[in-house]
């Protein structure tokens, strides 16, 4: 589809007055992506100390922590943490990060802020639904967290909740009483927001288009904007009627997923008929998607920065990277089982699921191979959002690398629930993404604070967390080849004893990079208030967020004018003042 | 600076990565199991195949970063030759010869495993998982196992599968142990039930582990080879106690394993 | 024979007066005894032996290994952990002030039934290097669950309503005990000669129970006078397979 579109903003909404409208109850795209931001910060920082306590335990089990009885009604007497807080952290740091990280910062942080102005728009196609998404989500937020403050803890069934143990009730064992409801409930609410926020991405991103800007000509980022809220709209309309499910199940009596005849704590359950397998097929079949939905936007926000940094083009253009980006997402639904290889289903069906898990692996090798083909001829510029780019890219190798292993069923017969998993999905999502978050903020705040963040503080936060995500993550490859069960509490069985100075090793790890954090903590929120002025375009780019009259920019984004677009991003020259040209710069265009 | 900085901790990081890897520092244990050979080849295949991809990208990024991050102002932007288009030919054919091999291959392994059946001679054993313990069922002299029923059982009295011996002959000579004692060099089949929740067997030297979930009956079936005790352990989150959910396997002999019978059967 | 009298009278005395200044309600201690045995007929089922080898700490504490403990037969048909207890009639004074100890030691309970009254403190000690998750499993009080990582302090509770509830470990599926909460203060537990005495009973009309974990209860009625000792015996009906 070449066509511009040519259609105005549809939607004027007047300046907002007053405190509350403006920065509480906002229509504006600019501040609810801030806002989506915000809680992604508070959620990070929460679900990075409960991995600290997490971890303490694993190196240091009898360790008894001053103030933990204090946090929790019974789960930590004398300071000492018992197996079911240990269990109940670590479903609620699943269950954080997954949903409350990796969903917001990326996609509805930035995606909110700059989507409508890297297409042109004043604002998103429906403000007051974009507003509803992000008060859904905080209600989400703060109906998980409750689940810490009842009186039979946070639920203890992981972020991935399998039946029986989170359908049965509270017979199951500690936490699967209220805190396993609250846990259901609050990532039923979370699905609503997210479809609200998926709607909005996409009428936007079809209809509200400046003119000139026709699909092919829109940035890396906001195509996998794009991309991610589809695939989002179809993930989380399965994972809403799986969690209503799943309430019915724990309290109205229903049995979809529990066979007849369990005897949980010697009581015999008065429910039949239903399926455990039936609850991993649907939260799989979201589940897939939706760390795909983690790791996309973080790829288009990276390779929308490295241009900037590179002096040019990430090789291929926008047709080899969205139409990567495009079989990435696509053949996400179509690889869940590669979660169930042993779950019980039929064997045949191992092998069906196998076989697009490792076709999933081309477009990612493209999408890499792109990446570092771009380096090739560069001129890079080392400011910190490249240095987090280029980070990206090793990381995105090391954790795309263990995929290989655990897509092939006969690996996986070992591997399988083993620390070798943990290790792939925290390179990919714990590491990755979080990287695509940290260049974007570093890329990006000087649009949205009007100010420079301190580079030698960045530059530090780089080259520490770089050094620290490989001490904490790689080694969990070692361990999980040895065996090393995963969701364990303690290590008590006698193959995984010679393996705890690892887990200490890695916990010094963890709770240093946890430590380097507050660089970045400091260095954000001192930039917020006292940074340095920032000019308009600090990094030379090409894409309409830099042609914004100010930063950040007016309520309407480019002060009450309609962008006109006349290349595509992304478009270098040589000789001349300037290497660059901007989207709105006229003149003639090189080929779409 | 940044680029040589970059370039060499990259490079020391892959270093670093591969040895332990290389070195087996920390590796599987020895197998002894009939069919986990092929686990372990498709394994070593894969960590050869995917150690050099690793190691070529972490390199090339690591080279590519230390040349063009060199500050040259005269120095013109170049292109890679070929473009996208090389890189995607690349991935589409290294990757998926790569992907149909491990598919042909490693898809025999796992039907050897899981979709075979077992040999003729196999000794059926009947398994139990409950929050959380493991509990193993033999049929005893008569041959046969007794039926279950989930509404008698009761761990205090030792009635882990709901047996009722009283009315059913059968369930009177059914052995039911915590340790899954099998004679070397003879196919075993587990009929594997749950009580509760989902828990999954995993015996890391068999290269075996399957899910056990409750509402079904999955059976699963290996030779162990040499003889030895070993660690079974539970890898499905089944509550508070999975961490302490485990059984031992003990490969005896063929003379010693019928003399535990026997001495169980006297009890 | 008269100073025997003197001492007795005095130790009475001494008693009602500390009864009195303590405080407790004014019941008159009694001197008469309900004494007997409790004893099986017909073929005991086989006690199974526990495997604990899944927690080797524990395993080596019982060589040989304990056996499950529902039916506990003793000397000659004696039957052990019954709870013999007077269910009608005078029901003793209020809940004493003294804990009774409930201990977790080699992943098993001690004792295997433990008899409280209600609202009688109990401590719940965990001995053991390894964790434990005591999860008692009563039907008309509160239900709940504790985890006692090694190192951790006892747990302190009690019971506010009567009840035989059955305990077990979260962890270790084999550990199982009873609390025998009870109204009366007039308890006894037999040990391996099947005998219980239940003392200090004021003169009237009983309702005597025994409760066996595996077969239920059994009452009989009985009426005595001041300083008598009767005798109830209980005889249970066993069968060979206790499942």
């Amino acid at each position: 589809m070449d066509e511009a579109s040519a259609q105005p903003a549809v939607h004027h909404h007047a300046p907002p007055q007053g405190f509350i409208r403006k920065n509480v109850f906002s229509l504006d795209h600019k501040v609810i992506g801030l806002q989506y931001y915000g809680l992604a910060l508070a959620a990070v920082f929460i679900g990075m100390v409960l991995s600290w306590l997490m971890r303490l335990h694993l190196g240091w089990p009898s360790l008894a922590i001053p103030g933990l009885d204090k946090l929790t009604a019974n789960g930590a007497p004398g300071g000492i943490m018992t197996p079911e807080y240990y269990l109940s952290l670590m479903t609620m740091h699943g269950t954080i990060m997954v949903f409350f990280v990796l969903t917001n910062a990326p996609l509805a942080g930035f995606g909110n802020y700059f989507l409508p102005i890297q297409v042109g728009a004043e604002d998103m196609a429906f403000p007051r639904f974009n507003m509803m998404s992000f008060w859904v989500t905080l209600t989400a937020f703060l109906v998980l967290i409750a689940a810490f403050f009842v009186s039979d803890g946070p639920p203890i069934s992981g972020w991935t909740a399998y039946a029986p143990l989170s359908a049965v009730g509270g017979d199951a064992g500690p936490g699967q009483a209220l805190g396993q409801t609250l846990w259901a409930v609050s990532i039923a609410i979370f699905c609503i927001g997210q479809l609200l926020g998926s709607l909005n991405f996409i009428a936007t991103t079809l209809d509200l288009r400046t003119k000139g800007m026709s699909l092919a000509r829109m940035p890396f980022s906001t195509w996998a904007w794009f991309v991610t809220a589809i695939i989002g709209l179809l993930a989380f309309a399965v994972l809403l009627p799986a969690c209503v499910l799943l309430i019915l199940d724990r309290v109205a009596g229903t049995s979809f997923f529990l066979p007849a005849g369990l005897v949980v704590s010697d009581k015999l359950q008065p429910h039949s008929g239903g399926s455990p397998l039936l609850w991993q097929h649907l939260f799989w079949f979201f589940g897939h998607p939706e760390v795909y939905i983690a790791i996309l936007p973080s790829i288009g926000i990276v390779c929308h920065i490295l241009p900037s940094f590179l002096r040019k083009n990430i090789l291929g253009g926008t047709r080899t990277v969205v139409s990567s980006l495009v079989a990435f997402g696509f053949l996400s639904y179509m690889v869940w089982g590669h979660h169930m290889f042993l779950s019980g289903m039929n064997p045949f069906s191992a092998i069906l699921f196998s076989v697009p898990t490792l076709i999933i692996t081309i477009p990612a090798t493209i999408l890499t191979l792109l990446l570092l083909g771009s380096i090739y001829g560069a001129k890079v510029r080392f400011d910190s959002p490249a240095l987090f780019c280029l980070g990206f890219i090793s990381v995105f190798i090391s954790g795309g690398i263990s995929g290989f292993f655990l897509a092939q069923p006969s690996i996986d017969i070992y591997l399988h629930a083993t620390y070798f998993v943990v290790a792939h999905f925290h390179f990919v999502m714990a590491v990755a993404a979080i990287f695509g978050i940290f260049a974007g903020t570093y890329f990006w705040a000087p649009k949205m604070f009007g100010r420079m963040m301190n580079e030698t503080l960045a530059k530090w936060h780089f080259w520490l967390t770089f050094i620290g995500v490989y001490c904490i993550f790689m080694p969990m490859h070692y361990i999980g080849l040895a065996g090393n069960v995963r969701r364990y509490a303690a290590f008590t069985d006698d193959y995984l004893t010679p393996l705890i100075p690892v887990h200490k090793f890695m916990t010094i790890a963890a709770l240093c990079t946890g430590a380097v954090q507050l660089i970045f903590l400091y260095n954000l929120f001192h930039t917020r208030f006292w940074g340095k002025k920032a000019p308009d375009n600090p990094w030379e780019s090409t894409t309409l967020e830099w042609s914004t009259p100010s930063s950040p920019p007016p309520f309407d984004n480019f002060g009450g004018k309609h962008p006109v677009v006349y290349r595509p991003p992304y478009e270098f020259v040589e000789g001349g003042t300037t290497d660059f040209l901007m989207q709105t710069s006229p003149g003639e265009a090189a080929a779409d | 600076m940044s680029g040589k900085f970059f370039g060499l901790l990259v490079g020391m990081i892959t270093v670093v990565s591969s040895a332990f890897f290389v070195l087996h520092t920390w590796w599987l244990p020895p197998d002894i199991s009939r069919l986990g050979h092929g686990v372990d080849h498709q394994l070593n295949e894969t960590m050869i195949g995917t150690g050099l991809l690793f190691i070529a990208g972490q390199l090339v990024l690591a080279v590519f970063v230390w040349i063009y991050g060199s500050k040259n102002e005269t120095r013109k932007i170049k292109f890679f030759p070929g473009g996208g288009a090389v890189m995607v030919t690349f991935a589409i054919v290294i990757v998926g010869i790569e992907i149909l091999v491990l598919t042909f291959v490693g898809s025999k392994v796992w039907a050897s495993i899981y979709i075979d059946p077992p040999p003729a001679n196999a000794m059926q054993i009947d398994v139990s998982a409950e929050q959380f313990a493991f509990y193993f069922r033999y049929p005893g002299p008569d041959g046969k196992f007794g039926a279950t029923h989930p509404e008698l059982a009761n761990d205090g009295n030792g009635n882990f599968f709901g047996l009722d011996p009283m009315n059913d002959v059968a369930a009177r000579d059914d052995i039911v142990v915590a340790t899954l004692t099998v004679p070397v060099n003879r196919p075993i089949v587990l009929t594997m039930h749950s009580k509760d929740m989902i828990h999954s067997f995993y015996v890391p030297a068999l290269r075996l582990q399957q899910d056990i979930v409750p509402g079904l009956t999955i059976p699963v079936h290996f030779t162990a080879t040499k003889e030895g005790r070993y660690e079974i352990v539970c890898t499905q989150l089944c509550g508070l106690g999975h961490y302490n959910m485990r059984a031992f396997l003990d490969v005896v002999s063929q003379t010693d394993f019928d003399q535990w019978l026997k001495s169980q059967s006297g009890d | 024979m008269q100073k025997k009298y003197v001492v007795l009278a005095a130790l009475g005395l001494a008693v009602s007066s500390a009864h009195v200044l303590l405080g407790s309600p004014a019941k008159p201690a009694g001197s008469a005894v309900i004494t007997g045995k409790v004893s099986y007929s017909g073929t005991p089922p086989k006690m199974k032996p526990i495997d604990m080898s899944k927690e080797p700490v524990c395993a080596k504490e019982h060589n040989p290994p304990d056996k499950t403990q529902n039916v506990v037969t003793g000397d000659t048909d004696a039957l052990q952990w019954v709870v013999v207890y007077i269910s009608a009639g005078d029901q003793g004074g209020a809940a004493p002030s003294a804990p009774v100890r409930f201990d977790q030691k080699g992943c098993m309970y001690l004792p295997h039934v433990l008899a409280m009254e209600v609202d009688q403190p109990l401590e719940i000690y965990s001995n053991d290097p390894v964790a434990h998750n005591i999860h008692p499993m009563p039907k008309i009080n509160n239900e709940w669950n504790k985890s006692q990582p090694p190192g951790s302090p006892p747990i302190q509770t009690k019971w506010d309503k009567p009840e035989f509830i059955p305990v077990k470990c979260n962890i270790h599926p084999w550990m199982h005990g009873y609390f025998a909460v009870l109204r009366t203060s007039h308890y006894d537990i037999t040990g391996e000669d099947g005998k219980f005495s239940l003392k200090g009973l004021p003169p009237g009309k009983y309702t005597v129970t025994a409760w066996q974990e595996q077969y239920g209860s059994q009452s009989q009625e009985v009426t005595i006078t001041a300083g008598e000792t009767k005798t109830v015996n209980f005889v249970f009906k066993v069968l060979p397979y206790s499942f």
